[in-house]
């Protein structure tokens, strides 16, 4: 008997996109330059995250015909964005076919208490997360993979450093525990104790786990695999910068080659601007994205 | 003796693999240059986004030497992505491949992630006891040449197929703690050691 939906399907594909880039695109053009430099996936959207944040107001799913656009025009995944704790937004992009589902704290959430139950769901999802607890909860409730929330729509990876950095710090520590310490560890991080047991065991997330929010090099994207991420999400890094098409492709490259400084230094060369960044201290705090989830 | 295998680290399930093969007693380098493709006995082509791995191929002349090799009857396996990027041909699609076995390639021919699955399959090659395969937005096999064996179908769609020194299977045996399908590739990569 073929069995769909599985959690073993769920993660698999995660694992597949693993040391690629997955780039937010707004129309089918934009999705095939993305696959034709390189992506191993794109995220179909309606407005890029600075332009989510400029225009304020209420962020919600896209028009399904963008959606459905953009999986016509390329063969590699397309993922789409639900607002947090929004299961008919998910149910919706589940029945377009959408090939993984974003949670996001990109878009305005529609629950502020609870995320979706999202082993209800055949299509598997990605969460964002800033701390070992935040991933282990996502988790719980279905996520089958996670990625660094960052701060989106700024092109400045600061934050993105600092949830990668605090989650690696957080599985150290559980590794170095004796088992009597960890229920309390469960308990302090508002986290499942079965998940803090496999990470204790595993010394990693038992998911794959993507770097996001404020990636707009390919210096930024080869840091964050240095840091020990599995892959990439750019979100307005490409569209908003000057030359989107070699930014992309040099992106993709900096991503394989992380470790290869010399092959980091070919790729950065001539890229034109980046997008325009923002200083984080400048952002109020009822702007934050990365606050919404709970 | 100890063999060392190359897996092929460009985008992908390559670290699965890693895993699979260090279990068996192998050597593992990781390939993302040309110049890693030296002195290795069999090579993994994992799964992934065969676009992007294409891509990725034709910078450094990683997929000229890999074709040159595959000539010189280096041991190659592809899973998924890798089947892709083995076929000669690619149905409806422009995209590169290495062109190495004589067999067309059907894209995500099972459907969108959402008719991803898992099953249990029969490989005759490997025993009685099925193995169990899981197919992410997985090809299959639509042409086939009469010098390609069939390892193993699934609903009538070839799936698993070897070729000489080369095998290719649709599914993920790198995702399940089954060894058996990476112990028949080193299987394979001793065999034609000896040669």
């Amino acid at each position: 008997m073929a069995e769909v939906g599985s959690w073993k399907v769920k993660t698999g594909l995660a694992e597949m996109l693993k040391g690629g880039v997955i780039m937010d695109v707004t129309t089918p053009e934009q999705a095939k330059i993305a696959e034709e430099a390189g992506a191993c996936a794109v995220m179909a959207l309606e407005r890029v995250p600075a332009d989510i944040r400029a225009a304020g107001g209420v962020a919600r799913m896209a028009d399904p015909n963008v959606i459905l656009r953009i999986m016509d025009a390329v063969t590699i995944p397309v993922m789409a964005k639900a607002r947090i704790g929004h299961f008919v937004e998910a149910q919706i992009l589940e029945a377009l076919g959408v090939d993984y589902i974003d949670e996001s704290e990109v878009l305005t959430p529609a629950d502020d208490l609870y995320h979706i139950d999202k082993n209800q769901f055949k299509v598997p999802f990605v969460c964002g997360s800033r701390n070992l607890g935040e991933a282990l909860r996502r988790i719980g409730e279905g996520a089958a993979m996670i990625r660094t929330k960052g701060e989106p729509g700024t092109g400045n990876v600061v934050e993105a450093v600092r949830h990668m950095r605090t989650v690696m710090s957080e599985i150290r520590q559980l590794t170095t525990m004796p088992k009597e310490e960890l229920m309390t560890a469960a308990k302090n991080m508002g986290a499942p104790y079965d998940l803090v047991l496999y990470v204790a065991e595993h010394g990693k997330l038992p998911v794959v786990n993507f770097a996001a929010g404020g990636i707009s090099t390919p210096a930024d994207a080869a840091l964050m695999m240095q840091l020990g991420v599995d892959g990439v999400f750019v979100g307005s890094g490409i569209f908003k910068s000057s030359d989107p098409k070699a930014r992309a492709k040099a992106i993709v490259l900096a991503t394989t080659h992380y470790n290869d400084p010399k092959t980091l230094a070919e790729v950065s060369k001539d890229l034109g601007e980046p997008m325009p960044g923002l200083e984080i201290s400048t952002i109020s705090a009822n702007e934050r994205m990365q606050d919404r989830g709970w | 003796m100890k063999r060392r295998i190359g897996v092929l680290a460009l985008q992908g399930a390559f670290r699965e693999h890693r895993i699979a093969l260090e279990s068996l007693g192998a050597e593992v380098v990781e390939v993302r240059k040309s110049s890693e493709l030296d002195q290795i006995d069999g090579l993994i082509i994992p799964g992934g986004e065969s676009t992007t791995m294409g891509k990725l191929m034709q910078v450094d002349g990683l997929g000229d030497k890999i074709k040159d090799l595959a000539g010189k009857d280096l041991p190659i396996f592809g899973t998924c992505a890798g089947m892709i990027m083995m076929s000669k041909k690619i149905s409806n699609s422009q995209q590169y491949s290495l062109e190495l076995m004589d067999v067309t390639a059907e894209r995500n021919a099972f459907g969108r992630q959402i008719a991803s699955f898992e099953t249990d399959l029969n490989v005759p090659a490997l025993g009685s006891e099925p193995v169990r395969a899981v197919f992410i937005r997985a090809p299959y096999i639509k042409d086939i040449a009469p010098n390609v064996g069939i390892l193993a179908e699934y609903e009538g769609k070839v799936v698993f197929a070897r070729q000489g020194n080369m095998i290719a299977s649709a599914f993920h045996p790198e995702l399940t703690p089954d060894r058996r399908v990476h112990q028949y590739f080193l299987d394979i990569v001793e065999e034609y050691a000896g040669k």
